[in-house]
């Protein structure tokens, strides 16, 4: 069996003095999704950041597809890591991201927003990039609204244009940033309607979310962060039904309003 | 009762349209050095590097706060002091206002680049564009739209500004109308045709601000905001 | 061969240069008071009920916002006279070209702030009894005031750099000083770099108290 796709090996965050998490190991092996949970300020959303560094690490080590990103260099009795612009503009490439508040690019009509990182990133002529975005688009059920600016989509809408830019680039990994949490109820369906139909695709994602229940049924693992680090994991089962220790049972007993 | 006699100034007219032209050109080479130099200071304050960030915010403080007639005179009795070079008023007026312009323009950019969210430039960086792509292709354009009401502000205070020139001996409208005063014995009617001609060029091109102001606000993308 | 800067005759004349301070802040004083008390009644026309008062206002802001104080000052020290037949001194020329554009840009600032007060403010006000007089002095205009507080100094900044003009009609301020400075001693990259110096160091300490203003401001609201 190939590696795995992304290792975390000891993975820490500070911010200023206060520690966000630290020590965190996963792997991901292909196909995998990993549902991220905890409670607000467990850090969930600065571990996911960290993967595609839109936060640097304080500590440990990303290895995307067996490579290690960065370069550790002795400095001071300490292992100092360096890391490259470019390199990390490449692996942000592999490593896809979708935002909790959407980010489309609001001067840009949807399919320019799908085309952007085809076009400036991967150096693909227009058009053949085009073609490439309205089949994306296509995907996530929104073709009819390429030439539409962001500002007239619903939320529902723009998060499933947001879904389609990332997939555009044709990541090894999708990073989901609490995708539902800034949408109105009515239409946290279509969004995870679409993030159901990509885990059928068999992709592999990471998943920081509110929505125990979608979590359950979506993830093939879940991730309980807290007290500074992965507190628990396990299938959903293990992880939603019946928790081991006891701020994972509170935090599931809190949400029990959920069916699974 | 002082009798009115705008006829010497009609006669004269080629000679205050000879300086308003060189008003304008003035302007326009200010205004198109002053946006780049803007531009510049104030990606190199915004860089978080201090040895770039310092002397821009240096550069930017001295010429807002320091009178803009000042800076001239320093340009053009003192700089070809230090420099050892011939300066002609044209030059040194062309290098005051760009700067000085720069300066203005770099406080407006610097304003314009930060208000636009954060998760525009976490959004570019991460489908991997560099900071330089996601400086030109994310944030300015946003910032661009944003500024351009203080940007149209600032190009009209600078060719107000521009009749400071007159002092140091550059052809532009109002020395034109001093040395027409002079001549023709009717400074009242030069000069209060001079102020009209002042005022309907700058009333002109504000109407032409606000004209291309309200098409933006009603372009596409920013209508449902 | 490097210039040998030498600031030794601009000590010696450290008196002309004090002397122009002087004249610089005299102008600058009479100047704020006009220019900001004008701009304050003319904000007033200007959202005035009577349509002749409001034209009056906006004809005369648009006018001395859209043409260039050097422009107003030469008018008056030249061309005002042979209307009025009325001597103009140079300082007389400068107060009233800087005071005239200064309160056409302080007024468009006043009303911001004043039309920027939420409407349920006058209502409230109104519904207590207050007449529309009361309501604009004890209830609009201290709260327009505090929020055009930092625009009004950037206006203080903005007329201190302004008196410099009055050297172009002969008035006795720093600049004007200066060439005279350095026209007898023939030094003007030193003097004008005195004299600009002279004004950051002045000026800038408003320049940060406007930032720190804006700052308060921004987080109260």
């Amino acid at each position: 069996m190939a590696g795995p796709v992304l290792s975390l090996k000891g993975l820490g965050k500070r911010f200023g003095a206060s520690p966000v998490f630290s020590g965190v190991d996963l792997d991901v092996a292909s196909g995998d999704r990993i549902a991220i949970i905890g409670a607000s300020g467990s850090g969930k959303s600065t571990l996911l950041r960290c993967i595609n560094f839109l936060e640097r690490p304080d500590e440990g080590r990303v290895i995307l597809g067996g490579e290690p990103v960065g370069e550790a260099r002795q400095r001071g009795g300490g292992t100092e890591m360096r890391y490259d612009e470019r390199a990390l503009n490449r692996l942000r490439q592999r490593v896809g991201m979708v935002f909790q508040q959407f980010n489309l690019f609001p001067h840009m009509t949807v399919i320019a927003n799908v085309m952007e990182g085809l076009v400036t990133v991967k150096r693909i002529a227009r058009d053949e990039a085009r073609p490439k975005a309205l089949a994306e688009l296509a995907r996530v059920g929104l073709a009819d609204k390429a030439e539409a600016y962001p500002a007239h989509l619903s939320g529902g809408q723009k998060q499933r244009v947001a879904i389609a830019r990332a997939l555009a680039m044709e990541p090894e990994i999708l990073l989901f940033d609490e995708p539902t949490s800034a949408l109105d109820p009515a239409l946290v369906g279509e969004v995870l309607n679409t993030i159901q139909s990509l885990a059928e695709d068999g992709r592999t994602m990471l998943l920081v979310t509110h929505e125990i229940g979608f979590a359950y049924h979506m993830a093939t693992r879940v991730i309980f962060l807290a007290e500074g680090g992965i507190y628990e994991q396990g299938t959903p089962d293990e992880v939603l039904k019946a928790p081991r220790r006891p701020l994972t049972q509170a935090f599931i007993a809190g949400h029990r309003r959920f069916n699974f | 009762m002082y009798s009115w006699n705008f006829a010497p100034v009609l006669a004269n007219s080629d000679l205050l349209l000879a300086g308003l032209w060189n008003t304008l050109a003035l302007t326009f080479v200010a205004l198109a050095g002053g946006l780049p130099v803007g531009l510049a200071l104030a990606l190199a304050r915004l860089s978080g590097t201090r040895s770039l960030s310092v002397p821009a915010g240096i550069v930017i403080e001295v010429f807002r706060t320091t009178p803009p007639l000042v800076q001239l005179f320093w340009f053009y009795f003192g700089l070809p002091i230090v420099l050892n070079v011939e300066m002609t008023p044209y030059l040194a007026a062309a290098l005051t206002f760009t700067i000085q312009s720069g300066a203005f323009f770099a406080e407006i950019f610097r304003a314009g680049i930060v208000s636009v969210d954060k998760g525009q430039r976490e959004a570019a960086r991460a489908i991997g564009m560099s900071s330089t792509q996601t400086m030109a292709r994310i944030v300015l354009p946003q910032a661009v739209k944003r500024m351009f009401p203080a940007m149209m502000e600032r190009s009209i205070e600078l060719m107000k500004t521009t009749t400071l020139v007159a002092t140091v001996s550059y052809a532009d409208l109002l020395y034109q109308a001093n040395e027409l005063a002079q001549k023709t014995f009717r400074p009242l009617e030069v000069f209060t045709a001079a102020a009209l001609i002042y005022f309907v060029t700058i009333s002109l091109f504000s109407a032409l601000g606000a004209l291309v102001e309200r098409r933006m606000a009603a372009s596409g993308e920013m209508a449902a905001r | 061969m490097a210039y040998r800067w030498d600031f030794a005759p601009i000590l010696d004349n450290w008196q002309a240069l004090a002397a122009g301070i002087a004249g610089t802040l005299r102008l600058f004083l009479v100047c704020l008071v006009l220019g900001l008390g004008f701009g304050l009644l003319v904000a007033l026309m200007r959202i005035a009920r009577q349509r002749p008062l409001r034209w009056l206002a906006i004809g005369f802001i648009e006018f001395f916002r859209n043409t260039p104080v050097l422009v107003q000052i030469l008018w008056f020290y030249f061309a005002l006279p042979m209307l009025v037949s009325v001597e103009i001194s140079p300082f007389m020329a400068a107060i009233l070209g800087i005071s005239l554009n200064s309160a056409a840009y302080s007024a468009e600032i006043n009303r911001g702030g004043i039309q920027s007060i939420e409407p349920g403010q006058w209502e409230a006000a109104r519904s207590i009894g207050m007449s529309g007089f009361q309501t604009l002095r004890r209830i609009v205009l201290p709260q327009a005031l505090r929020r055009v507080l930092p625009a009004l100094t950037n206006r203080g900044i903005e007329i201190f750099k302004m008196t410099t003009l009055a050297s172009v009609v002969a008035y006795v301020e720093l600049l004007h000083q200066g060439k005279l400075v350095a026209s007898l001693n023939f030094n003007p990259l030193e003097v004008y770099t005195v004299v600009g110096a002279l004004f950051f160091l002045i000026l800038y300490p408003l320049v940060r108290a406007t930032y720190a203003l804006e700052r308060r401001l921004a987080r109260s609201d």
